[in-house]
């Protein structure tokens, strides 16, 4: 192919093609970084969040009346409860900033594997739930005078939170592309994660209640599970999801 | 560099291109017209590997449409009426973002560059969301040849501009197209188009019905041209 | 349109004759059963109904990845026949299982994994549909649909694996020593003929319905395109 020289063309010598693995890093590496200054500016993404997962609290407080004896076994579920609602929130944002102003074609237009764009709005995504957690947690131990800070609790956070990003980035970016966008990705999201949740609820109560590793030991080895089976099956629609 | 051979696409039942032929040389500047629904955009979008054909051959630079996507996107700068940009972010960092998806490197030098050509090094700093729709159009083409395309798709550039951001775009177009990359834009402003490109193609009912350069056209206006070749269809 | 072929017409009629052999069976043929009596007899149906939603379910997931794969907007109808039948079966499943519920456990609803499942799957269902329904482009809703029949597909096992785990008091289909101690039972030989019958009876509705119903969709797909041919 004849080059033409001229002040713009002859940069195409400087653009050098790295190896597809790097790029495919670098891919991912690059929208992450894009959502989080973008969120960091605006901050209304990840604002939304947290005061919708507060609200959620204060309103269960008055729903289930969380006295001592009822909250060592309603805490899980509603922690889970908010994070799975807050999230909700956040998924839909993140991917409603990318149909906006069209930015999606302007991912699909790269030379890049579609999968870096799963895997890139994933980590984003999951970077936004864990700070929602993190601020979520230490509230509800000051609110209801419980110490959450366990471990396991929070491995179990992490798994879930994982899972649950997982198709909910997948099915945020099909909710996005219909006419009923705000309102469809809670009812396409819920009814095909309870997997996910159930265990997600067990494990974390089963580390609130004090019960051995060896009998929270099942429901996270359900969680690990489910969440490489749908990461991986998240991963290999995605395509179908984005291209026309 | 462009070539397309009996592209048809159906959305569902509904056909949109009919066995589409369609050639570009290298360094060609084409300004596809046509009435709205004629498939111009959908034509662009498959040109531009957003979206597939359902029958046909493409070839761009070399590289074959759908198999090679990669390739040629590589090669393919591509403006809508849409900007592709980041509200939140700033131009520079838009730069900066879409720089890295397409692994460019010393790529500050790059953006310093690319924001002189558009006319924007002085508000490289600012937020896009504050941008004017007609710097916002000129970031986007920044973006488009961020990584030196040989080829360029416009589609509807000129879409909610005002007289001057439109002549600023004319002025950026002209000098894309100056340096030797082709060019294929869609507008159904024949005035506009009209100095801009060298060759014009009527695209109407999913098929290329005519097409004419400018140096055929001569004296004669490219309305005339445009009404007569829908009249014939 | 083409009329029903003939292999169509005589499934018509044989699933007639044999639902009714099936509700004669139910009634005459097999003995009241022991424990729970009349009420027991719900279960034939009850089961098959169950059945055939799973083979819906079966088929639209299958139907999913064909189109996937395939792009042939076929796989779509099937996909979208298995699907509305699945849902009206299960529908028929849990109000049969309902009315079988109350007296056997003295409660019309229990959070069992059966039951539960077969909620979600319901609602799984009505979230396919209404994500169909937010989209006019006809490929981008058969893909869109075929994706989340496949997530379906995947999270309904792994809903009820989850939880299976939690203890159930469904009856288990051949009764064990356990199952009888929570309301199951023991088939003798003309229950098991009863039931078995049943379940042939109502795979064959479920495949004369879904014939029907995809070429109602191919109908529907006809009218469409003789539409589009009159507008231009």
């Amino acid at each position: 192919m004849k080059r033409h020289s001229s002040s713009i063309t002859h940069h195409a010598s400087r653009i050098t093609r790295h190896s597809s693995l790097a790029s495919f890093f670098r891919a991912i590496a690059a929208i992450v970084w894009k959502d989080l200054a973008a969120e960091l500016r605006s901050r209304e993404l990840l604002s939304a969040m947290l005061v919708f997962a507060l609200l959620v609290i204060l309103i269960f407080n008055f729903a289930l009346e969380l006295d001592v004896k009822t909250r060592a076994t309603v805490t899980a579920g509603v922690l889970w409860v908010t994070f799975v609602f807050a999230g909700t929130l956040g998924l839909n944002r993140s991917m409603a900033i990318e149909k906006d102003r069209g930015c999606l074609d302007g991912l699909l237009l790269a030379p890049v594997d579609r999968s870096a764009i799963y895997f890139g709005k994933v980590i984003s995504n999951l970077v936004f739930m864990f700070i929602v957690e993190a601020i979520v947690l230490p509230v509800y131990s000051v609110l209801y005078n419980t110490n959450l800070f366990k471990l396991g609790l929070i491995g179990v956070i992490l798994l879930g939170s994982v899972g649950y990003v997982a198709v909910g980035t997948l099915l945020s970016a099909m909710a996005v592309q219909t006419r009923t966008r705000d309102v469809l990705l809670p009812i396409l999201l819920f009814p095909v994660v309870i997997p996910v949740l159930v265990a997600a609820v067990k494990a974390s109560s089963g580390f609130l209640q004090g019960l051995g590793l060896a009998e929270v030991m099942p429901w996270i080895n359900q969680l690990i599970v489910y969440d490489i089976v749908f990461t991986a099956v998240a991963f290999m629609v995605f395509d179908y999801v984005v291209e026309e | 560099m462009i070539q397309v051979r009996k592209l048809v696409k159906r959305f569902g039942l509904k056909t949109v291109l009919r066995g589409l032929d369609f050639q570009v040389q290298e360094g060609e500047f084409v300004a596809l017209l046509g009435p709205n629904g004629a498939g111009k955009t959908t034509f662009l979008r498959i040109l531009a590997s957003l979206a597939q054909p359902s029958l046909g051959e493409i070839c761009i630079a070399g590289y074959a449409l759908p198999t090679q996507a990669a390739a040629v996107r590589r090669r393919l700068g591509v403006v809508s009426h849409m900007p592709l940009l980041y509200g939140d972010l700033t131009a520079a960092e838009n730069l900066v973002f879409f720089g890295r998806m397409y692994d460019i490197s010393s790529l500050d030098q790059r953006i310093d560059e690319v924001l002189e050509l558009v006319g924007l090094a002085a508000r490289r700093r600012d937020l896009v969301r504050t941008f004017s729709r007609g710097m916002q159009q000129r970031l986007a083409i920044g973006r488009a040849v961020l990584h030196d395309p040989e080829v360029m798709l416009f589609d509807e550039p000129h879409t909610g501009l005002d007289q001057d951001a439109c002549d600023m775009l004319d002025k950026i177009l002209r000098d894309v197209a100056a340096r030797g990359r082709t060019v294929v834009m869609t507008s159904h402003d024949l005035a506009r188009v009209e100095d801009l490109a060298s060759r014009f193609d009527v695209l109407s009912r999913g098929v290329i019905t005519a097409s004419t350069t400018r140096s055929k056209l001569g004296q004669s206006n490219l309305l005339d041209f445009y009404r007569q070749s829908l009249q014939e269809t | 349109m083409e009329p029903q072929p003939l292999a169509l017409k005589i499934l018509n009629i044989v699933s007639a004759v044999l639902l009714a052999i099936a509700v004669w069976l139910v009634f005459f043929y097999a003995p009241l059963e022991l424990v729970m009596g009349a009420v027991q007899k719900i279960f034939y149906f009850h089961v098959a109904n169950a059945w055939v939603g799973m083979l819906g379910f079966i088929v639209a997931a299958v139907a999913g990845i064909a189109y996937l794969r395939t792009h042939d907007m076929k796989w779509d109808i099937v996909e979208m026949a298995a699907v509305e039948i699945s849902l009206i079966f299960f529908l028929i499943a849990i109000v049969t299982g309902s009315i079988w519920a109350y007296p056997a456990w003295g409660t019309w609803w229990t959070w069992d994994p059966r039951l539960t499942t077969a909620a979600i799957l319901e609602m799984i269902y009505i979230a396919y549909l209404l994500l169909r329904q937010g989209i006019e482009d006809p490929d981008r809703r058969a893909r869109f649909g075929a994706v989340y029949t496949l997530i379906g597909g995947l999270s309904v096992p792994l809903t009820f694996i989850s939880i299976r785990i939690f203890r159930t008091i469904h009856p288990a289909l051949i009764g064990t020593a356990s199952a009888a101690s929570q309301g199951g039972f023991d088939m003798t030989a003309p229950m098991k003929l009863t039931f078995f019958f049943s379940l042939f009876t109502f795979s064959l509705i479920f495949v004369v319905l879904l014939w029907h119903r995809i070429r109602l969709g191919r109908l529907v797909e006809k009218v469409e395109q003789l539409k589009l041919k009159f507008m231009q």
